[in-house]
């Protein structure tokens, strides 16, 4: 296929977004190995890892697909704990002792079950027009967190036991999830290079997706939905592609964050987390995918490193939301803004990010 | 909604008969046919009883004043409004109870009064969404890169070039749709529209907009785009010339209810139609 | 007796959703956008009102009005700061602008009064129990199921009958017709926000009188399910909100009553889903029809 321009810029920025992350990983595992690392970061490398993923889903929703969802924390939670569920039971049931092992069926089945949550919400959900698809997702959330509180989990003598409401499960057994105490008693397995190949599928996934039949779908859906649908293409069909895929990836970098530590609570999955993922994405540019990675990674670093920031960090990330937003829609500020990066800008370049 | 009255006696109605199509078409299932199709919005009906055939590769017009309810005609086919009353058939095929995808598969196309296009996308890639029906490959082959990936990815994009090359646009395919200027944009439309292999492709106000010389231009590639993809073209549009000089059939619409159908020598000496339409004009003009 | 106690706990809850709900679905009737700030507006109302019983020591009916004032003022300010220069943006990013002012309040709240709950004084509104019959009612029950009712009248008579009423009902319709026609939207918007952010400073203090813990996040949940109650009653519509909210509030106590406690929120957003699935338009509303 010949190189046109456009094609060529997509394919320059396909591969500075894997050159940095790749590159990136090859930096912080010779700095591990050097121990060179300080150990706050080394700690941070699994989360940023997920919320990686988190972001860049979270991107495929809001910036390919046009759709404000307010509950990807939630599909988070039910990635985390799945994850934690199959790994105990593939412990203690199955005798499954290799962790990588069971990392990897942690995730996937934390992918599949997110999946499958995001395909029951996604049915009535997508067929709503915006602000109500906006109430309707952050509902579905606050509903997940609300049944995994009364959730009971635990096995025993080589059986799984569960209930639900009430904690009726026979004494002496070992707990998986306790209600509000949530997923206890993990071993954590997770690792940097699980959490890298992570990314790298995540990225793989969503900018090929992107460049093809199905993401120029997805694309034509949120430009113009009537326009689309009178083309043929099945506008409910192509959201909910980019709502599921975008729950499976939630599920699996929530299964990876929860096999990070020892306990997942409820609250780690509140709206609030929600936002967070949105930040990342609005900061980093909606439909930018190497934006959100980056947002995502900085984000996280940020309040780690300066504690002045940590606790001005809600604040400063309203400040944002509201300020980007203001910039990049406001028709008047725009051309102003236009026309003082003019003089900078050397040629007018066409699919400079994702889109 | 058709209900089932329990009259005593059977109620005949007239089917509607009075359609003309081309002789060369007489043969062959009209492409499309409407029967007593009709919409109410709150009581008020805005398109009632409206009966058109339009033969295999006719090309009709849809004519009448601001407010006639000319484009809700083509929102009932294109079922983007479900009619209140009467039936679409498409090559025979009833569109009841589909949706705005199927019935574009069943091969509708249109394009939009007030342009629609992908703004953000390039003009390839406007066209090649018309083309997503025809030239198809799943998710998982676009993610995985599989061979059938790059093979049809290659199909689509030679497919689109040559639809664009029909309008000489070849050269703006990588630029963006939004940035086009107005008549592009239309013409861009109709590519994007033929892209999806219609059998009937409806045009709304294709002129608007443009100036005389381009009108012409326009009207030359109606009839070349019929006779070159054997299809049938229903359009409405408020230019004259181009509607007399280029339609075979017209159907004259006020009120919501069709006032005249012929040929243009015909509508142009029909009385009822001077009267509620040319008549008005030449009012205005004196 | 404990049906009739619950009944009386679901319309008091229900009435304060509704007067929350109003502000909801008169912003969304005449801006077309979802003000998810509103919420946050009901906690700063209650924190002013606490701060004038409190530190000032305020009469509570002058207390309320400062509160009132103080929130429209701030209502007319989001407007016109956040919301204004995003008139022609798409809804997405309207909805994020609104999400980030919500956070920006309840951090600039944070920032003022601190994370720990402040407990709300008592008033007249929450003063005494009365005994109607075996019922044990409080007299925020009471207050508050009037104040609905009041507001709710007020507010029919004012989009009725009002010069300022018809011009929103007009911009509702048809913003570019009403601008041609002479109204100027811009005001009526603000006017919009004005009075949807005054009756969140009663719904505010008439929440904390029953919940009388206040706390930056005190706004945000109820704000949700309020919106929940527009759409369930049918979004911009003002009897809508009214019946929705206090269907809601009704709906939420049972729950909590009879199914299970920590499902409370589940069930209320349960509801939200059901009725978008079987009418999305609502108990009370209409049908929208794209323009094509």
């Amino acid at each position: 296929m010949k190189l046109t321009k456009a094609k060529r810029n997509k394919l320059i920025y396909n591969i500075v977004t894997f050159a940095l992350v790749i590159g990136a990983f090859l930096i912080l595992q010779s700095m591990i190995a050097n121990k060179t690392i300080t150990r706050s970061l080394k700690g941070q490398l699994v989360p940023i890892c997920c919320w990686i993923v988190m972001a860049v889903s979270l991107n495929l929703v809001i910036g390919i697909s046009g759709e404000l969802s307010l509950g990807h924390a939630g599909f988070m939670s039910v990635g985390a704990y799945t994850g934690a569920v199959v790994s105990g039971l593939l412990m203690h049931v199955y005798d499954i002792q290799d962790p990588t092992l069971r990392l990897v069926i942690a995730i996937v089945a934390g992918g599949l079950l997110a999946g499958i949550v995001g395909a029951l919400i996604g049915i009535p959900v997508l067929r709503l027009r915006g602000d109500y698809l906006a109430i309707v997702t952050l509902a579905f959330g606050e509903i997940i967190r609300n049944l995994v509180n009364v959730l009971y989990i635990g096995t025993g003598d080589g059986r799984l036991y569960g209930s639900f409401l009430n904690k009726k499960l026979p004494e002496g057994i070992t707990m998986l999830v306790d209600g509000a105490k949530g997923a206890v008693k993990i071993k954590p397995i997770s690792t940097f290079t699980a959490g890298f190949i992570l990314v790298l599928i995540t990225l793989v996934v969503v900018l090929n997706l992107v460049n093809s039949r199905a993401g120029r779908a997805i694309k034509a859906c949120r430009d113009n939905r009537i326009a689309a649908e009178s083309m043929g293409v099945n506008v409910t069909k192509y959201k909910m592609m980019a709502f599921v895929t975008a729950a499976v990836l939630a599920g699996m970098a929530g299964a990876l964050y929860g096999l990070n530590s020892s306990t997942v609570v409820p609250t780690q999955f509140t709206f609030n987390q929600s936002i967070n993922v949105l930040v990342f994405v609005v900061l980093g540019g909606l439909g930018n995918v190497l934006g959100s990675v980056i947002s995502a990674t900085l984000l996280t670093i940020l309040p780690e490193m300066l504690r002045a920031f940590a606790d001005y960090r809600m604040l400063v990330y309203a400040v944002v939301l509201i300020l980007v937003m203001i910039f990049t829609n406001n028709p008047t500020i725009r051309s102003f803004l236009n026309r003082l990066i003019a003089p900078f800008k050397r040629k007018e370049t066409t699919g400079g990010d994702a889109q | 909604m058709s209900q089932q009255k329990h009259h005593s006696s059977t109620k005949m109605v007239p089917v509607p008969t009075n359609s003309i199509v081309p002789e060369r078409d007489i043969n062959d299932i009209p492409v499309l046919e409407t029967r007593h199709l009709g919409i109410e919005f709150g009581g008020l009906k805005a398109v009632d009883d409206f009966n058109l055939t339009i033969g295999r590769t006719e090309i009709a017009g849809l004519i009448g004043p601001n407010g006639a309810g000319k484009t809700t005609v083509f929102n009932l086919i294109t079922k983007v409004y479900e009619p209140t009353s009467g039936a679409t058939l498409i090559n025979g095929r009833d569109l009841h109870g589909l949706g705005i995808a199927q019935a574009s598969k069943l091969g509708i196309a249109r394009t939009f009064q007030n342009i629609r296009l992908f703004d953000n996308m390039t003009v390839e890639e406007n066209v090649r969404i018309g083309l997503h029906n025809n030239i198809k490959y799943d998710m998982f082959s676009g993610i995985l890169r599989l061979p059938r990936y790059w093979i049809q990815e290659n199909r689509q994009h030679e497919k689109a070039l040559e639809l664009l090359h029909i309008f000489g646009m070849e050269n703006l395919a990588d630029e963006r749709a939004g940035s086009l200027p107005y008549g592009v944009q239309r013409r861009l439309e109709i590519v994007r529209a033929l892209a999806t292999n219609p059998k009937l492709l409806l045009l709304d106000e294709p002129a608007a907009g443009m100036n005389p010389h381009e009108t012409e231009e326009l009207m030359e590639n109606i009839a070349k785009i019929r006779d070159q993809f054997q299809i049938a073209i229903l359009l409405i549009e408020h230019d004259m010339n181009l509607v007399m000089g280029v339609c075979e059939g017209i159907c004259v619409l006020n009120f919501g209810r069709v006032i005249a159908k012929g040929t243009a020598t015909e509508i142009q000496q029909n009385p009822v139609v001077i009267e509620a339409y040319l008549g008005k004009k030449k009012e205005g003009q004196a | 007796m404990i049906f009739l106690d619950n009944l009386m706990n679901g319309l008091s809850l229900g009435s304060i959703y509704a007067i929350i709900a109003l502000g909801y679905t008169m912003v969304y009737g005449i801006a077309k956008m979802l003000n998810f700030a509103h919420g946050d507006v009901i906690m700063v109302g209650a924190y002013i009102a606490f701060c004038g019983l409190q530190y000032w020591g305020l009469p509570p009916i002058v207390a309320i009005l400062a509160a009132m004032v103080v929130c429209t003022v701030l209502g007319i300010t989001i407007e016109g700061l956040a919301y204004r220069p995003l008139r022609q943006a798409a809804s997405l990013a309207v909805l994020i602008t609104a999400i980030g002012m919500s956070y920006l309040l309840q951090n600039v709240a944070l920032m003022i009064w601190g994370a720990n709950p402040k407990s709300f004084p008592r008033t007249f509104i929450n003063s005494s129990i009365l005994h109607i019959g075996g019922l044990n009612v409080s007299s925020a029950t009471i207050y508050t199921i009037l104040a609905n009712v009041v507001i709710m009248i007020a507010l029919t008579l004012f989009t009725a009958k009002t010069k300022m009423g018809k011009a929103m009902r007009c911009v509702s319709e048809d913003r570019g017709a009403a601008e041609l026609m002479g109204i100027n939207v811009n005001r009526t918007i603000s006017v919009t926000f004005a009075i949807g952010s005054a009756l969140a400073a009663i719904a505010g203090v008439l929440l904390c009188s029953s919940y009388p813990i206040l706390q930056p996040t005190t706004g945000s949940m109820p704000g949700i399910k309020a919106f929940t109650a527009a759409v369930f009653g049918g979004i911009g519509s003002i009897p809508g909100a009214m019946l929705g909210g206090v269907l809601l509030g009704v709906i939420e106590i049972f729950g909590k009553a009879y199914i299970s406690t920590e499902l409370g929120d589940a069930i209320v957003f349960a509801v939200l889903i059901v009725v978008l699935l079987v009418k999305p338009s609502g108990l009370l509303g209409k049908p929208v029809r794209e323009k094509v």
